[in-house]
This record gives C-alpha cells, structure tokens and sequence, in this order.
C-alpha cells in the first residue's frame, strides 16, 4: 500500500501535465480554425476594396502626376451606353462597353439555351436511368470533362470548331457567337451535371416510390415528382453554369473572334468583358484611364454576379413561399 | 444433407432471425416443428382455413416464390384475399411480408435483383404475365407507405395527381375528385381552407391521410399498406385506423402491420409469414383465439417474434 500510492501521485501529476497540454493546444486549434474561416472573408473584402479602389479614379477623375490622356474624367452615360470600345485611340479615345456587354450575354446565353437541356437531360439520365458499370463510367467521364483546362477547351473551338462552322454556315471565319456559345455549352455542362444529379439523388426514394406505385410511368416520375422535388438544386445547377459562363476568360477569348461590335446574328464575332480585361490589362499604362477603365469593368462583373446570386436567393425564397402557403 | 447446410448459410446471410426460444416446451405430441421445418429450409403448406371459399376473391395469390439475388425470400405462397375485407399480413420482421404486398402492384420491379416465379390473379386478370401492362396494373390499386411521403407540392395538387399523369385538365372534374377523395381520407374538414398550402406542411398523421386520399384518387380496386401506422402517434393511429374500417367496403384492403393489436382490431383476415413462408392463413378472430397451428398461437400470444 505505501508502495503504491507515490506511483500513483507521480501518474496524477503526470496526467496533470497533458491536461495541461491539450488546455494549451484546444485553444490554439480553435483559434486556427476561426483563423481559416475568417481569411477567406477577409481575402474576399481584399479583392473588392482592390478592384474598387483601382476603378475608382475612373469615375471621379484621375490623380494628380497620373499619364493624362484626352480623357480626364469617364462619362458613365457613354461607358455604359457607347458601343465603341477604342481605348488606345490617340484623337480621341471612347470607353464604351455596351458591345462587350452584349458579347458577354449573347454568349452566356447561347450556351445555357444549349448546356441546360443536355445537362438536366445528362443528369437525369445518369442519376434515374443509368445503371451499374455505364453509369459508374459516365460519372468518371463527366468529372474528368471539368477537369480540361479552359484553354484547351479555347484551343478545340480555334481548331476544331471554327472550320467545321465555316464549312457548315458558309461564313468566312467560324470565331463567333455560336463557336464561343457551343464551346461554354460544353465546359459548363459537367458543373451542371453534377450539381443536378446530386439535387436528384438527393429526393428520398420514397418519392420515386410513391409516383411510381400511382401509376406514373419513369418520365412522369421524373418530370412531376423529381424535377418539383428537386427545383432548388437544379435552379443552383442552372445557376452555377451562367456564372461559369459570364466568369469565363480564356476559351471566349480565343473563340469568340475578339473583335468589339454590336452582332446582329450569332454569326457574328463578339467580345466579352472578362477577355477584355484579360487581353488589355497587361498593355494598360498603368494609372491612365484605360487602366482604371478596365478595373471598372471587374467591377461590372461583380455586379452580374451579384445579381445572380440575388435572383437565385429570391426565386429560392419565392419557391419556399409559395410551397409554404 | 448438403443441401440442408447450404440452405442454412442462406439463410444467415439474408440477416433473418437465426436464435429463436427453444419451441420444443410448447409442442405437443404428433406436432410438426414447422418453424424449425422452415428454418433448415424446407417448404411446408400452409394452413388456410376453410371460410375463405365462401368470400368473393379479389386477389389469387398463386405459388409466389421471390429471390433477392441468390436469396429467396418468398416461398411458395398460396392464399385468396377477400373482396371489401381488410386483410392483415403479420410476422416477425424479415418474414417477407412487406415484400408480398409490394409484389402486387409490382413496384418490386424498380430493385434489379430481384426474380419471381408463380403469379397472382386480380380480379381474373394476371398480375406477373408477360405483356402486362404494368403501369395499368399499377393504377388498379394504391399505395400507403410507412413513412408519409406527400410530393413537395400543394394539398390539391397532391390528391389529383393520379389524374394529373392521365392528363386531365378539366377543373371541375378534378376539384371534384380532390373533395371526394379528401372526404373519403377523412381530412376535408381540416385542410378544405387551405388546399393551396404545401402537403408538407400538414402534421404527420394527416400526411398520412392526405396519402390516403392521393391513393384513392383514381378509385382504385385495391389498397395496399404498408405498416401505415409506424410513424405514427396513438392519436393519429387511432384516426388512420377508425378511417381504414371506413375505407373496407368500397376497397379491399391488404395492410402489413408490425402490430398485433392492429390486426386483430382492424382485419377480417389474418395471413402469418415466417421467414418468406406463409404459416397460416384464416379469418382474424379465428387467427387470434383458437389459431391451427402452435406457431402462430405462440407468435399471436407474444411468446416469440
């Protein structure tokens, strides 16, 4: 007995000393977390006040010592209202994006018109339809399609795409609407894929059950039971597409045919806001009102996004309304 | 003595019951085992009683025998269920009867591995022929779940949408329907003002209702349900209850339940499963006070199961 009980004073104190260990670490993974959590919001904030700091000037007139142009102060009427896009112009340089703006739509547009059948139709089939070892393989296939790198995807509308559309439109040069809306179409369909397919695994199979045991038949199931079941994932499958589509750079660069007009068909080559950026930025004199016009630009865009992030909450909200009433 | 051995491994591996109370205390001289019969794989008859040849028969169920893959999980199961009567299915979990009553509107059909032989007659037409046309079929009879399940739409359109799918559009007809059968579920007082609200947002026993109504919609032949009561508190039990002997009648009901008391104070028939063998099958109060065999008087009196 006496013994045993110095032993047993040495283990208790012992065990004190890793109570006090992990006192000190919980703290600090705690603190870590909250660290990782926060940093994304606070690297979000980072990139707005940047983007709105360096467009700024654009509105309010540029700084004193910047390179002066023609222009000193933008006109936001013209900016959003011109057509002419000729920032390097030396007479007399316009910032007009109304033509980039009607490129960046026609396109997203155009590709949803064709990613938003062929993805719910895809999702569908591989979520109620497929079975076993194809629907195993369609899976892998599809995340291995977002998985192409944009460019290369710019690269098979350059190559591929443009002389099949020249020889099958007749027009001289196949870099247009269509080529850039097809390419998009592609790229955008796996997000819309797997976003969908995970909306429709995700109705209780009770669902299923109760429609087919009424006398539905796969088609009716899906359409009236499934589709209503699941309205929210798709609507943010949809969603998620034209947000890929509106954000997307490098393949509309190199598709679209770059060349800023107003098009009257989808023949018509375009140019989006994003490739602008993308192919400006970097001869932009920096400071000059090119410069600070092309940030405003990223600014545009984060208002697109934002207003579809907002129409997404609101359809959302809707659909939860009127389902509760 | 092989064969005994490897229908014993499959039995285990369909996860059934494989410890049961040693029977053998109970049995009395000259009697059969059957549940130890059953359990080294051997098919034996059932015991039906005589009462049934004097109903009218809806349902022929015709040596129905039901694999799982390699397991089977139905044996030769032969019985009549009476027209405008409430039948019961009870047994021990697992005993196959859930899987029966999905076999008559052939929603097994949805799980890929699984293989029927025998058939079932409904009314003089073949449900399991060849050329059938399974979504007719289907519309002949509805479905109650274990689990309320109403579609994520409104309380109206929830009810039509049997007529929904057969593509009728005509208003009137269709506001009709929702009365009547809302009526018949006895929940058209509670929600009458609200029809346009989601069917989720109703409590659980009047989703189960509301289910009800959907699955008599199309004035089917047959209801068939599956332990409809399980989710459910006594207050909503007693309701769903009170409205199936309401329901009996107009429909032939064939209902599984887990509960005893729930057969016997509902049902005019009792069939009892064991382990995919149907072991008796007769009128419920004949069932529940002098059963034929041992075994269904020691499940039905709570000493196994």
């Amino acid at each position: 007995m006496s013994e045993s009980s110095p032993t047993t004073g040495q283990g208790f104190s012992l065990r004190r000393g890793i109570e006090k260990v992990i006192d000190f670490t919980e703290p600090a993974v705690v603190g870590l977390i909250h660290l990782c959590g926060w940093s994304a919001i606070i690297f979000v904030m980072a990139i707005f006040f940047f983007v709105f700091k360096e467009s700024l000037p654009a509105i309010t007139g540029l700084e004193e010592g910047a390179v002066h142009g023609e222009v000193e102060q933008l006109d936001l009427v013209e900016f959003t209202t011109s057509p002419k896009w000729i920032p390097e112009s030396a007479k007399k340089p316009t910032f007009g994006i109304l033509a980039l703006m009607v490129g960046t739509l026609s396109v997203t547009i155009l590709s949803m018109v064709i990613a938003v059948p062929l993805g719910l139709g895809a999702a569908v089939y591989v979520s109620e339809f497929a079975k076993g070892k194809p629907r195993e393989i369609l899976k892998v296939l599809i995340e291995l399609l977002a998985a192409i790198p944009s460019v290369v995807w710019g690269f098979i509308g350059l190559v591929v795409l443009n002389p099949m559309l020249v020889d099958m439109t007749g027009e001289p040069v196949g870099l247009n609407i269509l080529n850039a809306g097809i390419v998009l179409a592609l790229m955008s369909v796996p997000i819309i894929v797997s976003v969908s397919e995970d909306a429709l695994r995700a109705v209780p199979d009770s669902f299923r059950e109760a429609g087919i045991a009424l006398g539905a038949n796969r088609w009716e199931m899906v359409y009236k039971v499934l589709f209503p079941a699941a309205k929210n994932g798709l609507l943010a499958a949809v969603l998620l597409g034209i947000g890929r589509g509106i954000g997307e750079t490098m393949a509309v660069l190199m598709c679209t045919g770059h060349s800023v007009m107003m098009p009257t068909s989808i023949f018509d080559p375009v140019r989006t806001l994003t490739a602008t950026i993308a192919a400006e930025l970097g001869e932009a004199v920096r400071g000059d009102m090119h410069y600070h016009t092309l940030f405003l630009i990223g600014v545009v865009l984060f208002v697109f996004a934002f207003i579809i992030n907002l129409t997404a909450d609101l359809i959302v909200k809707g659909i939860k309304v009127q389902g509760n009433e | 003595m092989s064969t005994d051995s490897k229908n014993m491994n499959t039995t285990t591996e369909n996860g059934l019951p494989t410890i049961l109370p040693d029977l053998s205390a109970h049995q009395t001289e000259g009697d059969v085992d059957r549940l130890r019969l059953i359990e080294n794989g051997q098919v034996i008859p059932a015991v039906i009683h005589e009462d049934i040849n004097d109903e009218d028969i809806i349902l022929e169920i015709n040596k129905l025998n039901l694999w799982y893959g390699n397991a089977q999980a139905l044996y030769d199961i032969t019985f009549e269920v009476p027209r405008g009567k409430v039948t019961s299915l009870i047994g021990p979990s697992g005993c196959g009867k859930s899987t029966m009553l999905r076999c008559v509107n052939r929603i097994n059909d949805l799980i890929d591995s699984v293989r029927i032989e025998g058939d079932m007659i409904i009314d003089g037409d073949s449900i399991f022929a060849p050329g059938v046309d399974v979504i007719e079929l289907r519309k002949r009879m509805g479905m109650v779940f274990q689990k309320p399940n109403p579609f994520p739409m409104s309380i109206y359109e929830n009810v039509v949408y049997p007529l929904r799918i057969d593509g009728v559009r005509d208003r009137a007809e269709l506001d009709e329907v929702c009365e009547r059968s809302l009526r018949g579920a006895a929940l058209w007082d509670e929600v009458k003002d609200r029809l346009r609200e989601s069917g989720l947002s109703l409590s659980g026993g009047q989703q189960q209702r509301l289910c009800i109504a959907r699955a008599i919609a199309s004035d089917p032949e047959m209801l068939l349900l599956d332990e409809p009561c399980s989710a459910l508190d006594p207050v909503a039990t007693a309701k769903i209850e009170e409205l199936i002997q309401n329901l009996s009648g107009d429909y032939s009901i064939l209902i599984v339940t887990h509960n005893m008391q729930q057969a016997s104070r509902l049902s005019d028939y009792t069939a009892f499963m064991y382990l995919g063998n149907l072991i008796e099958f007769g009128p419920t109060y004949k069932i529940f006070s002098k059963p034929e065999t041992k075994e269904t008087e020691d499940y039905v009196t709570g000493r196994f199961g």
